[in-house]
This record gives C-alpha cells, sequence and structure tokens, in this order.
C-alpha cells in the first residue's frame, strides 16, 4: 500500500511537470461534460420531464455515472490503456518483476486530468441533493455510496475485461467503446428510458443497471423495495468472470515484442 | 497538383488497411445511433408537440451522423502533423518542394475519407431497413437530393480548414494536446453533434448560426432531412462557402507567419 502511495505521488508529480497542459486537459475533460450537462438542460427545459423523471433526479443519475466513470479512469487507467503495454512490450519488464501484474498495471498510468470531469460531477451533484425533493436520511446516503462504489467496480471490471480481449485482438477493440464511453454517455439518463430490452440487457449482461437503475429509483423514493438500495453490490460479482478471463489471456500470452 | 494527388492516395490507402478497427467501429456506432434515437423516442413520447423536427427527420438525422462520423468527428486530429512540429521533424518537410499547407490539407481529407468510406456502408444498409420512425428514409424531394451532397462536401472542408488552424497554433504553443482537447469540445457542442442545433433554444440558435460550426454537419444534414426550405438551404450553402474562403484565408496567412519564426533546433 506503501509502495502505491510512492507511485501516486510520481506519477502525480510527473504530470504535474506540465503544468499548463495539464489545467487546459483538465479543462477540457470539464468542458466536455459540461456541453453535456448544457444539452441535457436544453432537452429538458423543452420538454420538462422524460418518462416521469425530473431534470434534477436525472442530473443525480448523471453525476453518480460520471463521478464513478471519471475515478475509474484516473485511477484504472492502467487497464485502459493496456493494449499499448503489449505493442511496446512494456508487459514483458512488468512480468518478470516481483509485484503482482495487477498491482504494476494499476500503477503504470494514472490520468490526473480527470479532475476536470469529477468536479463537473460534484458540481451536478450539490446542485441536485438539495433540489430533487429526497429527504436525506441515512439510508439514502448510504444508497448514494454504495451506488458511487457498485460504479467504480463495474467500469473497473469493463476496463479488466478489455485489458483482457487485447490479449488476443489488438485490433476492433473499438467496440468496447459502447460498454465503457457509451456506459457513461448513455447512463447519464436512467437505462429505463432507452426501453425493456435495453434495461434487461444492462441488468443481466453487462450489469449496468444494478449501480444505476434500481437503487436510483429506491433513492428518490419511486420505490420502496429496500432491496434495490443493496444490488450496487451484487454488481461487484461482474469483476469476478472479467478478471477471470483477464488471468486467462495472460496464461495464453506470448510476447509481441523482440 | 499531382503529387498533392499522390499525398491524397497514399494516406487513404493507408487508411483503407484498417479493416479490422473499422468492423469494431461500425459496431459502435452502430449502438451508439440506436441509443440516441431510443434517447430522443423516450422524450417524444410525452411531449410530442414540443418537437422541433419530426422523428422520423431525426432519425435519418441521427444515422447520417453516425455514417459519416469520420468525416465530421471535430475531436480527430493528424497525430503526425503535430509530432512532426513538435519533433522537428517538420524541417524536412518545409525541405521538400511542396506547399505545406496544402499538403496537411490533403492528407487529413484523405484519412477521413479512407475512414468513412470503410465504415458508411454497412452503417446505411442497416438503417435502411430499421422500422419505420427509427430507421434512415430518402430524402423528402429531389432538391434536398440534389443540394444534399453540395453541403456536405462544403461542409466538410469547412472542417478540414478549421482542424489546419488548430494544427498551425501548434507552431506557438509545443504542446498542443491541451488546446485540441479545449477546442474538440466546443466545437462539438456548436456543431449540434450533442444534440441537432434545432433542439437549442431560440436564442441560441441564432448565435450558433453565426459561428462557422453550424455550417459543418448541421447544415448538409438538416438539407437532407428536409428541415430547411429550398431559400433557406441556398442561404446555409451560400453561408458555407463564405466560411470556407474565410477559414482557407486565415489558415494561409497564419501558417506563413509561422513559418517566417519556425526555429528547429538540433543539427
Amino acid at each position: 500500500m506503501k509502495l502505491y502511495f510512492r507511485y501516486l505521488s510520481m506519477l502525480l508529480k510527473s504530470q504535474m511537470q506540465y503544468k499548463a497542459s495539464f489545467l487546459m486537459t483538465a479543462l477540457g475533460q470539464f468542458l466536455t461534460s459540461f456541453t453535456t450537462f448544457l444539452s441535457m438542460y436544453f432537452m429538458f427545459s423543452r420538454f420538462k420531464s422524460v418518462n416521469g423523471f425530473t431534470f434534477s433526479e436525472v442530473l443525480i443519475c448523471f453525476s453518480i455515472v460520471l463521478m464513478a466513470f471519471s475515478l475509474t479512469e484516473c485511477f484504472v487507467r492502467g487497464f485502459d490503456v493496456f493494449p499499448r503495454l503489449i505493442r511496446t512490450g512494456d508487459l514483458d519488464r512488468i512480468l518478470v518483476r516481483p509485484r503482482s501484474v495487477v498491482f504494476q498495471v494499476l500503477t503504470s498510468n494514472m490520468e490526473f486530468t480527470r479532475i476536470g470531469r469529477l468536479l463537473q460531477a460534484i458540481l451536478m451533484l450539490c446542485w441536485a441533493i438539495p433540489a430533487c425533493g429526497v429527504v436525506w436520511t441515512a439510508d439514502k446516503i448510504l444508497t448514494l455510496i454504495l451506488m458511487v462504489t457498485g460504479g467504480i467496480s463495474v467500469f473497473s471490471s469493463l476496463f479488466v475485461l478489455y485489458a483482457g480481449i487485447s490479449f488476443f485482438t489488438l485490433e476492433g477493440l473499438e467496440f468496447m467503446n459502447i460498454f465503457t464511453d457509451g456506459g457513461r454517455e448513455f447512463g447519464k439518463y436512467p437505462v429505463s428510458v432507452y426501453g425493456e430490452g435495453v434495461l434487461k440487457f444492462l441488468t443481466y449482461i453487462i450489469p449496468i443497471a444494478l449501480f444505476q437503475y434500481y437503487p436510483f429509483l429506491y433513492l428518490i423514493g419511486r420505490s420502496e423495495n429496500i432491496l434495490f438500495m443493496f444490488l450496487p453490490l451484487l454488481g461487484i460479482i461482474f469483476f469476478l468472470p472479467c478478471y477471470a478471463f483477464f488471468r486467462y489471456g495472460l496464461r495464453k500470452y506470448q510476447s509481441s515484442g523482440s | 497538383m499531382k503529387k498533392y494527388l499522390s499525398f491524397f492516395r497514399i494516406r487513404f490507402l493507408a487508411g483503407l488497411q484498417y479493416r479490422a478497427a473499422a468492423w469494431g467501429g461500425i459496431a459502435t456506432q452502430y449502438a451508439w445511433g440506436g441509443m440516441t434515437i431510443l434517447m430522443f423516442h423516450a422524450f417524444y413520447q410525452n411531449a410530442e408537440n414540443s418537437f422541433p423536427m419530426t422523428f422520423r427527420e431525426l432519425s435519418s438525422y441521427i444515422w447520417l451522423q453516425q455514417s459519416l462520423l469520420a468525416m465530421f468527428m471535430t475531436w480527430f486530429y493528424d497525430n503526425d502533423i503535430f509530432d512532426s512540429i513538435t519533433s522537428g521533424s517538420i524541417s524536412y518537410e518545409l525541405c521538400r518542394p511542396c506547399d505545406l499547407y496544402s499538403m496537411w490539407f490533403v492528407k487529413n481529407m484523405a484519412i477521413r475519407l479512407s475512414r468513412v468510406v470503410l465504415r458508411c456502408v454497412p452503417i446505411l444498409l442497416v438503417a435502411i431497413f430499421l422500422p419505420d420512425p427509427f430507421g434512415m428514409r430518402l430524402p423528402p424531394d429531389i432538391t434536398s437530393a440534389l443540394l444534399f451532397p453540395v453541403s456536405m462536401v462544403l461542409g466538410f472542408l469547412v472542417l478540414v480548414s478549421f482542424n489546419m488552424l488548430i494544427y498551425i497554433s501548434a507552431f506557438y504553443t509545443i504542446s498542443p494536446m491541451g488546446i485540441r482537447i479545449l477546442v474538440s469540445s466546443i466545437t462539438e457542442f456548436f456543431a449540434g453533434a450533442l444534440i441537432p442545433i434545432p433542439f437549442f433554444p431560440e436564442w441560441l440558435q441564432s448565435f450558433m448560426y453565426a459561428l462557422p460550426f453550424a455550417s459543418v454537419q448541421n447544415t448538409p444534414f438538416l438539407i437532407y432531412v428536409g428541415h430547411l426550405n429550398t431559400a433557406e438551404a441556398l442561404q446555409s450553402i451560400c453561408l458555407q462557402a463564405v466560411w470556407l474562403i474565410v477559414l482557407l484565408a486565415a489558415g494561409r496567412i497564419l501558417i506563413k507567419h509561422a513559418l517566417k519564426k519556425v526555429v528547429v533546433q538540433g543539427g
């Protein structure tokens, strides 16, 4: 753990060397999600609500997904750019060192500019928490925390799965964006707005709905089912098959470098 | 002229090599388009009357956007060009007996077009056979069908000539990544790539139409779906042409200025 923080501060320092570039990138990240927010605002000022959800309710959903995603992108970035490790042969260096692979991949890269997105998520949450009319009792706060945790674990699992696939092919990986970037982009609305089929898919196959939709219903009082509150924990199980697949790929791995 | 054609050919053929990547991209764009349309569908159901376009028009707009994504994506830049400026290998380019601006311009066109050629047909094919309000439809009349290709080409050239300004800015900033993401997110918003421009509030629309970015993808797509009448369409095509001339001229002037100052270090 101590070593982890050493790496963390090292990466932070090295990224801070280019301060202007760092700040601009962070600002760009902020703007990207801010323009998304603006277009949602314009949609809601024209249509008032979607599937019975109001703007402030949807914003809670959006900020939770965005927060989980940007934290994942910041700290699990190593798996997100994993194909690069294979292509350059850096993975071979990792394999011969006496530390676990996961630890080293995690510490190989962190992307602190994602703080721009995180900031946007926090601002939206600050605005939406008092505006959405939820009475913030202890269980609701716990639900919120569980949602963010569940989100981080599902997105991390997706990144690990992505890294696992890259053992077998380095091309055509773009389709995984449907679930990672797509999860962030389309997770801004409660996934039920996309219809029954999408909701089922995101419940049973890629469990985004487990942290984004069902606990959200409990949070805004649309459902009394207390079980919904703990569904994000179920989403954590998704990590197991993803990690197993990664290990499987790692066993099959033959270096491509020279 | 001939040398620029061969630059174009080389880049274009190189771009065509990435076929497996293209299938991944097609899957992504297909899912993206579908989800976007479902999202608008949800809004449409509870407030049909406050919709600024018909739902059919919107579906065609989204499918056009997805199939021509590589042509109109605002965040795409050729890293080779940035690298050549920051690493100094630009000096080789400068030794060549050809004009840097034109060379970069055709290279950019070639990369974007090679991607479009690989991706647009499969996406459009599927989109055309989707059930009625969700699918891609042919343009409603012959004038839209005729004006669309003109406007599409103009919009494409406007975007590439805008990209050129960002490449040139790398001469002044050395580390272009920050500017790049900043500019991309702003242009994407103002180009109507997040939501089509008719969905913006009135007061902002008039401002957006005064910027060059509305001339990129919004104008050709709105012409295609028949949202603009003939007079409006012709007017926006003229506006596209004006922007193209302005941006080309700006790029030419800036690159001249930049090259006068350029200092290549090292030996």
